[in-house]
Order: structure tokens, then sequence, then C-alpha cells
């Protein structure tokens, strides 16, 4: 990939990550960390893997994308208004009453959203029921699904996992966001995920790790993917929870938190100074 | 509704289960988009014809109920129209969140077929007995909970959900039961159907509990109770203009259910009983207890849901008769 495309990626996550702190700090409180860790692969797929048409957001030739981790509606919200589907004004109505845009992603209430997820483990199956559904229709849509670490924790997952390699579901790519951190600690310290690609290449899929804010290394890695045509495809993002801001990076605390004024001001800082880095 | 009663009631020669993989047979030759999905009971369940006919469309999740229901949404998510089976308490009880959120909440078209409800789990025993199952599943907004009472009833009914969008739960036993109509009978969804008339008294009863109202309602006659019998097959939307009319006809009534009578039938009657016209009225069912094993025979009796409990629970009622 040269580097105007690399660059531009990088621009859009940036872009992304200013979204959603000035989303979550209008209300003052929201989904921060774990959407933040999200950007990089948001730029990947809405400025380019995905196809996707944000003035028909229900194209019967899309790709799909659920994001399991529901609570990363934030991050989406901002990817989908960055491309067109609703304006940006609507991003300040985060959680408010009669939004389109509520904590966890709703099918039926936002433009561009696929499925309804927030129940942790549930997105795995529907998507792998919609990657299933595509196949029996003979169509060749794509179906990429976003999985946390923490959330890897549930068992609904590993039957996914089982049954995705079962029925050779090889038009569902899946990631997984690992943060390394969930609401009550370290992964490692509460119910330790350990090698995620280790255990999906054992249950029979195609696994990739890779630096998951390194857009190259995503871009490239959702090639492959795709190329392989046999398997599902899981690709572990190694990630920073709170990515962006100092003041949330890698810190526990930012998975729900406050953003007062002047944090505000004081990410926006920080994200502005790091998309003007990224160049024109 | 057009109804045709069978002439007597006797065992019905073919198994539910037969009749409903010959159903499900029939509608996904006429409709591309039926599929059907289980959890390692699709020979338990008779659905080995379907399997061999459209082995495409037959999808075996292996003992995976909770992301049996979660593909089944995200098949609906598509256009399919999934048809999900395991035994009554796993579909509901185990998969529990995955129906709430996958599929009702995200407002999608799932049919969850629940099969060997309440005593009929028999000699699987309490582990696999569930008297809570309706109850459970009529507290989630959008959801029809339906027990058809026999095969004509469950063909019918199965006819029509197909092309009814949105989230449906039926449980009937997988073997054979009392006939009550005849074949090519047609039902409303949400409309009870009345077996007898009567004056005094009115039982209410579904599934399991039909046959028994109607040997009660005979019983009865002989000693002079003349009792109206309906078939209250949808548990919700209940049918409260049936309820009303009821109590205000007869001024009393009796509920049979083999269901827990708290968040059951019982309890939905008498919702639309309080909001309507009340009466005295007595529940027949299991008395918030755990299943156990045995044969249908023996826990009919030791859940008190036999036609002699029936007919006790009436004269219980007519004591508290006012009008």
């Amino acid at each position: 990939m040269d580097a105007k495309i690399w660059r531009e990626y990088k621009r859009f996550a940036k872009k992304i990550q200013i979204e959603i702190v000035k989303m979550i700090a209008s209300l003052g409180v929201g989904h921060l960390g774990g959407s933040l860790s999200l950007a990089d692969l948001l730029a990947v797929l809405y400025g380019g893997q995905l196809r996707h048409d944000p003035k028909n957001p229900k194209w019967a030739g899309r790709d799909w994308l659920i994001c399991s981790k529901g609570h990363a509606g934030p991050a989406l919200y901002a990817a989908l208004a960055l491309r067109g589907y609703f304006p940006m004004e609507e991003l300040e109505t985060l959680n408010r009453p009669r939004t389109h845009l509520p904590s966890h992603c709703d099918r039926n209430l936002t433009p561009g959203i696929d499925m309804t997820t927030g129940s942790l483990g549930q997105g795995a199956s529907t998507a792998a029921g919609i990657a299933l559904g595509h196949k029996m229709n003979g169509a060749n849509n794509r179906v990429f699904l976003i999985l946390g670490d923490g959330e890897s924790q549930e068992g609904q997952v590993w039957e996914m996992a089982l049954f995705a390699a079962q029925k050779r579901l090889s038009n569902l790519i899946a990631f997984t966001d690992y943060n390394h951190m969930q609401i009550d600690g370290l992964t490692a310290e509460v119910n330790d995920l350990g090698d995620i690609s280790a255990k999906f290449r054992e249950f029979g899929w195609f696994t990739l790790a890779v630096d998951g804010h390194d857009p190259r290394a995503i871009h490239s890695a959702i090639e492959l993917a795709k190329a392989q045509g046999k398997a599902p495809s899981l690709i572990v993002l190694d990630t920073i929870k709170g990515e962006g801001w100092s003041a949330s990076a890698g810190k526990v605390g930012s998975h729900s938190r406050t953003i007062s004024a002047d944090d505000l001001k004081d990410a926006l800082k920080e994200l502005e100074a790091a998309l003007a880095a990224f160049g024109e | 509704m057009d109804i045709k009663f069978a002439q007597e009631n006797k065992t019905d020669a073919k198994e539910m289960r037969a009749a409903y993989c010959e159903t499900l047979i029939e509608m996904a030759e006429r409709n591309e988009n039926v599929v059907v999905l289980d959890a390692d009971l699709m020979s338990a369940m008779g659905m080995k014809p379907f399997q061999a006919k459209f082995p495409e469309r037959a999808v075996d999740c292996g003992v995976q109920e909770a992301n049996m229901i979660g593909v089944a949404a995200g098949l609906s998510a598509v256009g399919k129209i999934p048809f999900a089976h395991s035994f009554a308490p796993f579909i509901t009880r185990r998969a529990c969140d995955q129906i709430f959120i996958s599929a009702a909440y995200a407002r999608l078209n799932v049919k969850l077929i629940g099969s060997d409800p309440g005593i009929t789990a028999a000699l699987n025993g309490g582990t696999h007995m569930p008297f809570e199952d309706m109850g459970i599943m009529r507290l989630f907004p959008t959801m029809t909970a339906l027990e058809p009472t026999d095969t004509a009833m469950l063909k019918d009914i199965l006819n029509q959900i197909v092309d009814l969008y949105g989230m449906f739960y039926l449980r009937f036993v997988r073997k054979n039961v009392i006939q009550i109509y005849e074949q090519g009978s047609h039902f409303s969804i949400g409309k009870a159907v009345q077996l007898r008339d009567g004056r005094d008294v009115t039982v209410i009863a579904s599934g399991y509990c039909v046959s028994e109202a109607l040997r009660a309602a005979d019983d009865l006659r002989s000693q002079g109770i003349s009792a109206r019998v309906l078939d209250m097959f949808t548990w919700k939307p209940i049918d409260v203009e049936a309820v009303a009319a009821a109590a205000k006809e007869t001024g009393a009534l009796v509920t049979a259910e083999n269901h827990n009578v708290i968040g059951g039938l019982g309890s939905a009657v008498a919702d639309a009983l309080v909001e309507t016209s009340p009466a005295p009225m007595e529940k027949v069912g299991v008395q918030d207890e755990f299943g156990e094993v045995g044969p249908v025979k023996y826990l009919a009796e030791r859940y008190g849901l036999t036609a002699s409990h029936i007919a006790e629970a009436v004269k219980k009622v007519l004591k508290r008769k006012t009008r």
C-alpha cells in the first residue's frame, strides 16, 4: 500500500476518534475506551474494504458489518456519519430521548447498522446466520464481525466458532478487538483469553494477528482473508483500549467514563495534532 | 374459523411430529425461504424426511441452543423464515436472552418450536419438564404463544404463521395426542374454540388438558352440571372476548393447563377476567412445583391435571358462585 492511502486511513481513524470524543462529551458520559480502540479497523472498513452505499444502507449487494461488542456503537456512528449515512449534527443526539443513536447498536434505529447487539456474544451467532443465509442464497456478500476480547469470555462465541467452521463460512471475516481490558480489569487477570488466534485456528478458522492500530496491516490481513475462500477468518487486532487520548489510553477506567468540557479540550488538542501529523 | 369436530375423541393415528415434518416439507416446497434449525434433535423430532429433501435448508447446529437462535435470527435478517426446534425447556429457558435480544428485540421473524411440554416430557424427567416455557415467552413483547391441540390444528397454525412476520412460540408433544378436530379445520389465532356449550360454568383448557376437560364436562353433565368448554390454544394474545362472555354467561370459570398456574394460562385468563367481568375462578395446573420422572398418566395424577381434578375444581368454583 502506498503511503498516501495509509495516511488517508490514519486521518479517517483520527476523525472517527474526534467524533467519538465529541459525541460522548456532549452528553458527558459514554463507552469511550472500546470505541476508540476500533477506530483504525473502522477506517479500513469504511475507507475501502466494505462494499456499501451510504445513500442506500439496505443495498442488497452490500457487505454486512455486525459489531457484536454493541457498546462500541459510538465508533460506528462516527464512521457512518463521516461517510454520509446521516448528518454529522445527529451525533450529538447520542443516548438522548428518541435518538437514532442508542448506546448499543440497533438495526431498526440507525441507517447503516446491520444488527442489534449489546448482549455480549450474540452478534457472533447472528453474523454466522447472516453469512449462512448469503451462502444459501448463492450471494457473494461478505459478513464482517467485530468481537471484543472480554466478550469472548462468553460461551456463545465458541459455539459460533465451532459452527462457522463446520459450515465453512468463508464469507465471514471476524475481528477480535484485543485491547486486553474489560470492565473489572485486565482480561489476563479476570479470565484470561490467552492466544485467541491459536484457539480459533484449532477450531478450524483461518487466523491472523496484526497491530490493530496499523491500517496497512489490517488492510493486508483482510485481503488475505478474502483470498483464502475455504474457512471463516479471524483477524486478531492487538489494540490499546482508549487509544488516541493519553488520559484514556491503556486505562481500565476508560470503558465507560465521563468527559468534562476541559477533558474534551484536552482530548481534541491531542487528536487534532495527531490528525495534522498525518498530513493533508 | 371453519372448524369441524372429530366424531369421537380417540388417539390420533398420526404423531404430532409427523404432521410437523410433512407440513414443513409442503411449506418449503412452495416457499424457498423456509428453513429449519435444530440442536441435535432433528431425528428425535422426526425431521429426517425434511433433511433428506432439503439438505441445504435443514441446519443442525449440534448441541448449541443459544447459537442456534442467533443463527436463526441472522437467517431471518436476510429474508429466510427459520423454524427452530428443541425440547421446550431448552429452547425457552436455555436460549432465553438470545430469543429476547437477537430475535424479538431486533424485530426479526423466527418461529420457535418447543416439544414435549410439561408432563409430556415424561421419562426424560424434571430436567426436561417445562412448566414455565409459556410464562417466559408470554413476557416477551411481540411474541405470540400457542399450544396447538392436535395434528389438524398444528398443520393449520403452521400454514398461517409461515406468512405472518414476527415471533411465534409453539409448544406441543412429539407423539400422539387425542384428536379433537377433523383435518382441514381452519383456526383463528387469538380466538378460542368452543367445544361444548354450557350454562353453569366455563372450563378454559389448552393442550393436554383439552381432552381431559371434555371428559370432565361429560361427567359433570351426568351430575346435572352444564359446563361450557373452550380450547384456548392461544395464550398470548388471550381471547379477552371469550373470557368476558364466559364470565357473563356462565358466571364461573376453571382453567386447566399443563403448566405452572403462575404465569401460564390461568394467569392470562385471570388478567382478562379482572379487566372485563370479574367472576369466581379456579386454576387447575401445576401448583408451582418442579417436574419429576414418570409416565404421563402417573404425572397427570401427580400434578392434578386429570378430568376428575377439573370436575372437582368446577364443584369448588360453583360454591363460590353468587349469581
